[in-house]
């Protein structure tokens, strides 16, 4: 990678963290949102303790998955307004800088949510972990799952925003494309957490990483034809 | 036969009139002439039509993948139109492979449905297109929506080789891809006259979804009367 575009990228990170700090009341809805979702999961299933222990995985990652087509939205109705966006692209910046800053500052805002979900996952599914490794090894999962999301859901996002009835294209353009990352984290996540006897995780980890790579790799080349005017 | 259809090339004549011919005799032989299955007996004639609709919606995706592509490096108009084309008559063939599937697996799995890795690649491939096809609806610029549905052609070809290798990847219920050796010759021949009969009609289906949509694109730009 070459230095201006890195600069370009770490330039776009800073920027996209700072507004995301200054207005907290977006991110702390954002949460709100996520947890609300998590105990709508345990009120609709009822108060069964070991269905949801069994499933926790899959509430944690159908939470996130929601929780990001809101983030993914906001990030670009934030560029949309007083055409933020093409301020941006009319700088000597490389487009697809613009996208690995606005991918992985998507990616972290994720995981931060992830982060602040996992603990809640443990407490209302009465997951136990035992130690930080353990933590340690479930929070690798959340990461290899949110960048996952982030990077095609970035793309997306910049589509659907610039489209009619944006709100409900971008589900419908990253839901079935996410079905195999929704797959992989929940298997992985519940490897983790239930313990892997047969060392089935690796296969799942391994696909979340080839997920990885190819939609990164495809933004990275795309994203230009994406925003030319 | 009206004026219209006579100006019809000739080329597309014959594409249709080879697959209808390719079609009748395959399913002549496939019916009737082609011995019943061991253990499946007669259901398993579904097979004639089955695997050429999978095969071919495939083929369709792939065509979408590379005249996206196309589009994007050269940005000429009809590739997009025969991406596009390719998309819906894919979509198609993907439905119908699905449908034959589901009525197959009914008297011989038990089920009309399993949750098993290539019928649920299979049926995300289905949405993905009709995802893509929704998204040409959502963009009212001619230009932003070629650019944009070539762009998710690309994302969405990325299942091609999940649905295609699906059944030999992963613990799947679907049982692994057949091979010339493992096939006997009666039921090779009209599998075989089957899939060109798809082929044919496919192109067929595309080459007359490229025409509308062209004449679409040239009803659009032209400027309404005063």
């Amino acid at each position: 990678m070459n230095a201006t575009l890195f600069a370009t990228l770490v330039a776009i990170v800073k920027k996209d963290l700072l507004i995301e700090w200054r207005t907290r009341a977006r991110l702390s809805a954002l949460v709100f949102f996520s947890v609300a979702a998590l105990l709508m999961f345990s009120f609709a299933l009822g108060a069964d303790i070991q269905t949801m222990r069994d499933h926790a995985g899959g509430y944690l990652w159908l939470g996130l998955l929601f929780a990001s087509v809101l983030a993914l939205s906001e990030a670009f109705r934030v560029e949309a307004e007083n055409r933020a966006l093409e301020a941006v692209l009319l700088t000597p910046a490389d487009a697809r800088a613009v996208y690995l800053g606005k991918a992985l500052a998507n990616a972290l805002l994720l995981l931060l949510l992830g982060a602040l979900l996992v603990p809640m996952m443990l407490v209302l599914y009465d997951v136990g972990l035992d130690g930080p490794l353990h933590a340690l090894r479930l929070l690798a999962v959340v990461a290899l799952g949110v960048f996952a999301i982030s990077a095609p859901g970035t793309l997306l996002a910049a589509i659907s925003t610039n489209a009619k009835s944006k709100d409900l294209l971008l589900p419908v353009l990253l839901f079935p494309l996410l079905v195999p990352v929704l797959l992989a984290a929940v298997k992985a996540t519940a490897l983790v957490i239930a313990g892997d006897p047969m060392g089935d995780a690796f296969t799942w980890l391994s696909l979340l990483v080839a997920f990885n790579v190819v939609y990164w790799a495809l933004g990275f080349l795309l994203f230009p034809s994406v925003v030319d005017e | 036969m009206s004026a219209e259809s006579t100006k019809r090339p000739l080329g597309q004549w014959l594409v249709l009139g080879t697959g209808v011919t390719l079609l009748g005799l395959g399913e002549y032989l496939g019916l009737f002439w082609a011995p019943p299955e061991m253990a499946m007996g007669d259901v398993m004639r579904i097979i004639y039509v089955h695997v050429p609709s999978g095969w071919l919606a495939l083929v369709a995706f792939l065509s979408t993948a590379i005249f996206s592509g196309l589009y994007l490096r050269t940005k000429t108009p009809r590739y997009d139109h025969i991406a596009d084309a390719s998309a819906k008559t894919g979509t198609v063939f993907n439905a119908m492979s699905l449908a034959t599937g589901m009525i197959w697996a009914k008297p011989t799995w038990g089920v009309w449905w399993s949750w098993d890795p290539r019928l649920s690649f299979t049926l995300i491939m289905f949405l993905l297109y009709v995802a893509y096809s929704a998204l040409r609806r959502f963009v009212d610029d001619t230009e932003s929506r070629a650019r944009w549905a070539a762009v998710y052609g690309i994302f969405a070809s990325v299942s091609l080789p999940l649905v295609y290798y699906s059944a030999n990847w992963f613990r799947s219920l679907h049982q692994p891809h057949s091979t010339p050796q493992t096939v006997d010759a009666s039921m090779k021949l009209p599998l075989r006259i089957n899939a060109f009969a798809f082929l044919f009609l496919m192109i067929w289906f595309i080459w007359r979804r490229y025409e509308l949509l062209r004449a679409d694109a040239a009803h659009e730009s032209t400027p309404p009367p005063a």
